[in-house]
């Protein structure tokens, strides 16, 4: 069957099976940040935007995307790299399997909640599993971006 | 592995309705449940075209539409006054926010999972479901209903004053639960409904009377020990009978008291407001 | 010697910069294997035994052969008849022979029955059904208690091979065992005050790093097999493989892109021989990337350890013997099961060495149909740690003593010679001074061992030491190739792995240090069979401290050559120059070049080389030692666990890159939570694991772990980098007894057996008060 996806900003048209999933439609695409990590829609790796909101692409037929509009972290980059930063600074990476979904879903949670708490930010990001940092690293770098971001915000006003 | 022939998105009930008369094929909800099994499904009705995806407020209940997912279950101001963040507090558990934004009511309902918080608290809420052709029936009916080739369109809660409190034990913050217990108290009437026993969710009532002179420490005490007794669970992975069972009576002792608490702090605003 | 680290004014030595690849990963560039590899490659699958012991009877693949784009479908009867293991260890591997790429008998439940290669998943997917097997159903051997002499025969097989004196014996199930003691434990026992026994019982975890097993393979253009594969170890891979193949070493390449983490599992050859066994055949390119659930059911995960410990001690706390006896389940194949095991022992008893008078640590390894085990961080050390943690603290419960009194009384200490530890001198042990830290900061003598809270819960603390290693002694190499290149930049080519755990960095960071240049100006590159120098590989705690090593040495010698080429442009002697980071001087101060032309030079009629490859290997394997106290709530009720902060102090030597070396000790941290709380693994009557998904195994998200504490009380080790030991294992070790001790003191039940499961709680608790 053919498919329309805005993908990224761009419009791609595509003939797929009615079974594949969208996480394969786009790393086919290219768009190889998308990662697979569970077959269980447990792990958060596949994480990416269908009209703005942040699903498990794992999960999702493509076919279900036809006419809407995904984001990947390809279509992320400035973003990615201004909070990925403060996730570097802790060292918190790692192996950086997780990131890409760990990126997209805090991005999310940026857009819904500019200001977490603490545990706000834990339960946002609990469907995004880590098994290299112990999750302590990816919070102080949030924080650390979030604090940034409001000095950024304050300094705007003056 | 899971194999998809055909793809349709439907244009109308009737033609959902249709298709999905024949055995091979399903109506996809979320499709988190569907995508692990091995099953060859011939074609795939998708119901998103058909505009079951809102909470529909009217003066009697919420109407939510079978493609409504449970992430906006979560964040429903309407549904979460009304139930006092039952709603919420039944799924925010759910493995993750990516997760519950696919993961849809109906889906959930039409599964009849052992596992479901949401069933459970739907079923405590006295909540109903709408399918295509057969109409309305209660969820606590429909839950042991055979499963057969109706569309389950919507479930529609109730907005009659409730006094309403989830709880569930967990053997980490984002699993299924070892055992779920939804406590309301509708119209003077106390559900107290066990989900994940791990089988379907079951609604006990005060049968004993035990709740007649209010909720107290002790007659909490007292129907936590008769759910405990009472309640049927059996062993998985995720627990044992005998611990579910005990479970089941300190967390529906622990509900009844939560939904005092809720009474009073009530009594107490609406005095201040006096 | 110094106690600290000297030279505060280190450049990059303990200094937390970024990794080199950080903003690569968090902006997700395709690194990884899968990422980098084409797509247009054969398929490959793997056919998984339903039975946890069978032999083939018949296979006949004619009718899966026919699915369209069906490349190509082995079986036992295709393979070479070459038994080899999968073990990433320095040959001879202790590591018994015990493996076919393809077996006729079926040793577990995924056990490698087929092999389908095809051109797009689909087909390789109907193929794998259509595959017919017969297959003659045995009794498995299941239980590891009933293993040894069992008439049932794991390996019966002749051409079953031990290359190492391990105590293996396939006619008896026994995949290892060994005696081994010091003094006269029975009479020490004897004289004590108190004996104290009891047995510990683990279960064999998954590593569940992110990235599951995977490999591509294809000919290059000399006609050799090209292997990119997720792996910590490339060299052992290389040898693997050949003998797997029976092929030639020469005719094999191995190179690993970015690894989506390791912790061990990726130390064994789970995935690499079978596309490797396609392309070999077939001369064409092919991908094999194991689901989740091949990765849980077929991968390569903890030993399932029972330890029975036995502790001998004074009224007054003075620890004077520990005996130790270990039954450790390898499964189906003896992957690292003779070498874990030793771990338990002496990683464990080595800690109460103070006042040890005697021990004894005997041990056998024991063949199952279950899955096979591996290499998983701590590496037999984290289950050996939580016995002999666990009966201390039981012991000083039964002393009415302080636990950390106890601990501070028998700990191991600066200029000991640990008995158990190889006779090893401890030259760097700070552990006393990580107690005394973790005392301080937890609050350990103001709160008490449990209280009850009022609201229906019990709050209540424990502690743990641990320690590891630092590469494996005697035995790891490690080598760094250091390249002075055009305008002075550096290339450092290493074969240890990064998987994650920042050794390009920090491995540069010791180049950058001793070249006194900028982190910018090391190019870091690995690994590679055909142009990395020989690593032993990213195992055992060895990176920092072997290869480490290596890189500080190679920068040495470097620099001579290049002070040389500096002398010969200068016209004055060696003896007279000295290097001056981007140039090189005359002592006297009446001359220079810069480093830029000294490189220019070095490619113009120059003689002087300006690469060196430096080989190190360490004599000894100093421990690296920490102290973690859990502090926890029990709910009375459903016996629910809050964990509500974690206090760990380690002492690693000098921390390379104190971000990375916390991030390190977090995680470690968090798997050891989920191991001592929830991580499981159990059985179906048939044998087939119930935990294959990361819906069933739950490791901790991120609303799981508590609060994680983490600071350093670092010693020096002057064998090491910079005084650096070792970081990745040992910090995996402590929350497994901290929290039973916890759970004690919250409930007075003692929990023997992981994970301790809310369920398992609240029975003892009820048993207790019945």
């Amino acid at each position: 069957m053919q498919i329309q996806i805005l993908l990224n900003e761009k419009k791609v048209t595509a003939q797929i099976a009615p079974d594949m999933l969208l996480i394969d439609f786009l790393r086919e695409q290219g768009c190889n940040s998308v990662k697979r990590g569970c077959d269980t829609s447990n792990c958060g790796l596949c994480t990416v935007f269908v009209d703005d909101k942040p699903v498990l692409s794992c999960s999702l037929l493509a076919a279900r995307a036809d006419g809407h509009r995904v984001i990947t972290l390809e279509g992320l980059q400035e973003e990615a790299e201004g909070f990925g930063a403060y996730i570097a600074d802790e060292g918190a990476e790692q192996c950086g399997f997780c990131n890409p979904g760990l990126m997209m879903n805090g991005i999310a949670m940026f857009r819904e909640n500019p200001d977490p708490t603490d545990e706000e930010i834990k339960e946002y990001l609990a469907g995004n599993l880590c098994r290299c940092s112990g999750y302590e690293g990816q919070l102080r770098g949030i924080r650390a971006y979030i604090n940034y971001k409001k000095s950024q915000a304050e300094g705007g006003k003056i | 592995m899971l194999t998809i022939n055909q793809y349709v998105k439907a244009s109308s009930l009737e033609e959902a309705y249709e298709l999905n008369q024949k055995r091979s094929n399903v109506v996809l909800g979320g499709m988190l449940w569907l995508k692990m099994q091995k099953r060859n499904v011939g074609t795939a009705i998708d119901l998103s075209g058909l505009g079951l995806d809102t909470i529909e407020e009217t003066e009697s209940e919420f109407r939510i539409g079978a493609m409504v997912t449970l992430r906006q279950m979560e964040l429903h101001k309407g549904l979460n006054d009304l139930t006092q963040g039952a709603a919420r507090e039944s799924v925010r558990h759910i493995v993750g926010v990516q997760f519950r934004n696919m993961a849809t009511v109906g889906g959930s309902v039409f599964g009849r999972y052992g596992f479901s918080d949401v069933l459970t608290f739907l079923m405590a809420a006295g909540a109903e479901v709408e399918l295509y052709k057969r109409g309305r029936l209660s969820v606590e009916e429909f839950a042991y209903l055979p499963y057969d080739n109706d569309i389950l369109t919507y479930v529609i809660v109730p907005k009659r004053p409730v006094r309403a409190a989830y709880l569930s034990q967990r053997n980490t913050k984002t699993d299924f639960p070892v055992l779920a217990c939804c406590v309301t108290e509708i119209e003077r009437e106390i559900r107290c409904v066990v989900g994940a026993r791990p089988m379907k969710a079951v609604c006990l009532r005060d049968e004993k009377g035990l709740l007649v002179e209010g909720i107290t420490e002790e007659s909490a005490e007292k129907f936590g020990a008769y759910v405990s007794e009472t309640v049927e669970t059996s062993s998985n992975l995720r627990g044992s009978a005998q611990y579910r069972k005990i479970i089941a009576g300190v967390l529906a002792k622990r509900a009844l008291l939560q939904i005092a608490g809720e009474g009073e702090k009530k009594e107490k605003e609406q005095e201040g407001r006096n | 010697m110094p106690d600290q680290i000297p030279g505060s004014n280190y450049r990059y030595v303990n200094r937390s910069v970024r990794k080199k690849d950080a903003m690569a990963l968090v902006t997700g560039k395709p690194v990884y294997m899968d990422d980098i590899t084409p797509s247009d490659c054969l398929v490959v699958k793997v056919l998984h035994s339903p039975h946890a012991h069978a032999l083939v009877q018949e296979i006949n693949t004619d009718i899966a052969m026919k699915v369209p784009g069906i490349e190509a479908i082995y079986t036992y009867k295709d393979v070479p008849d070459r038994r080899f293991t999968m073990a990433g260890q320095t040959y001879p591997e202790a590591s018994p022979y015990d493996r076919l790429i393809l077996d006729q008998r079926l040793r577990f439940v995924g056990d490698a029955v087929a092999i389908v290669a095809g051109e797009n998943e689909k087909a390789v997917d109907k193929a794998l059904k259509l595959i017919k097997v017969k297959y003659e159903v045995l009794e498995p051997v299941l239980d590891m208690h009933t293993a040894k002499d069992n008439k049932i025969l794991v390996h019966p097989e002749e051409n079953w091979q031990a290359l190492c004196p391990v105590g293996a014996d396939n006619q008896r199930n026994l995949c290892a065992s060994a005696k081994d003691s010091k003094g006269d434990v029975d009479a020490v026992m004897e004289d004590c005050d108190i004996v104290l026994e009891h047995t510990y019982h683990t279960k064999p975890d998954s590593q569940a790093m992110m990235e599951t097993f995977r490999t591509y393979t294809c000919m290059d253009l000399y006609g050799r097999l090209h292997i990119i594969s997720s792996t910590q170890i490339v060299f052992h891979v290389r040898r693997i493989v050949a003998n797997a193949l029976d092929i030639p070493k020469s005719k094999v390449r191995v190179t690993k892109p970015r690894i989506g983490g390791g912790f061990g599992a990726k130390q064994s050859c789970v995935t690499e021989v079978f596309p490797a066994f396609v392309t070999w055949k077939t001369g064409k390119a092919a991908k094999l990337i194991y689901t989740r659930q091949e990765s849980q059911i077929a991968g390569s995960p903890r030993h399932e350890m029972e330890v029975r410990v036995k502790v001998g001690a004074m009224n007054d706390g003075t620890i004077r013997a520990l005996d130790v006896y270990t039954l450790s389940n390898t499964g189906a194949y003896g992957e690292h099961g003779p070498t874990t095991v030793g771990l338990s022992g002496h990683k464990s008893i080595p800690l109460y060495n103070g006042n040890m008078e005697a021990y004894r640590f005997n041990y056998d390894v024991v063949y199952t149909n279950v899955q096979a085990a591996g290499a998983y961080r701590g590496y037999g050390a984290t289950q050996g740690i939580f016995a002999v943690e666990s009966i201390v603290s039981e012991l000083a419960d039964k002393l009415h003593m302080d636990p950390v009194e106890i601990r501070e009384k028998n700990m191991v200490r600066q200029g000991q010679t640990a008995m158990a530890y190889y006779n090893e001198k401890m030259t760097a042990c700070a552990l006393d001074r990580c107690m005394a830290r973790a005392k301080e900061m937890f609050h350990w003598d103001e709160k008490p061992l449990a209280r009850d809270m009022g609201n229906g819960k019990i709050r209540a603390k424990g502690v743990a030491m641990a320690m590891q290693g630092s590469g494996i002694s005697g035995v790891d190499v490690g080598s760094a190739t250091l390249k002075l290149n055009d305008e002075g930049f550096y290339i450092l080519s290493i074969g240890a792995a990064d998987m994650g755990t920042g050794c390009d960095t920090t491995l540069a960071q010791v180049a950058a240090e001793c070249l006194e240049c900028d982190l910018d100006n090391i190019i870091v590159y690995g690994a590679d069979t055909d142009s990395s120098p020989y690593d032993s590989g990213s195992y055992a705690s060895s990176t920092m401290y072997v290869t480490g090593k290596a890189v500080e040495k190679a920068a040495v010698e470097l620099k001579g050559h290049i002070c040389a080429i500096a002398a010969g442009m200068m016209e004055c002697e060696e003896a007279e120059v000295e290097f001056a980071a981007d140039r090189v001087r005359r002592a006297d101060g009446t001359k220079e070049v810069l480093l830029k032309d000294i490189a220019t030079k070095s490619m113009c009629g120059n003689r002087e080389p300006v690469q060196v490859t430096v080989t190190h290997s360490s004599p000894t394997s100093p421990p690296p030692l920490m102290v973690g106290m859990a502090e926890l709530e029990v709910d009375k009720e459903t016996g629910a666990v809050e964990l509500l902060d974690y206090m760990a102090v380690v002492d690693c030597g000098t921390p390379m890159n104190p971000n990375l070396t916390r991030i390190q000790t977090e995680g470690g941290l968090a798997q050891g939570i989920g191991m001592a709380l929830y991580e499981d693994i159990t059985y179906s009557k048939k044998g087939r694991i119930l935990e294959n998904s990361f819906m069933q195994y739950k490791i901790p998200s991120r609303l799981d772990v508590g609060k994680l504490r983490v600071e350093f009380e670092s010693s020096y080790e002057e064998t090491g980098p910079f005084g650096a030991k070792s970081i990745g294992e040992v910090v995996i070790n402590t929350p497994s007894p901290a929290i039973a001790h916890a759970i004690f003191n919250a409930t007075g039940v003692w929990h023997r057996e992981l994970p301790i499961t809310p369920e398992k709680i609240l029975m003892g608790m009820m048993e207790k008060k019945a």
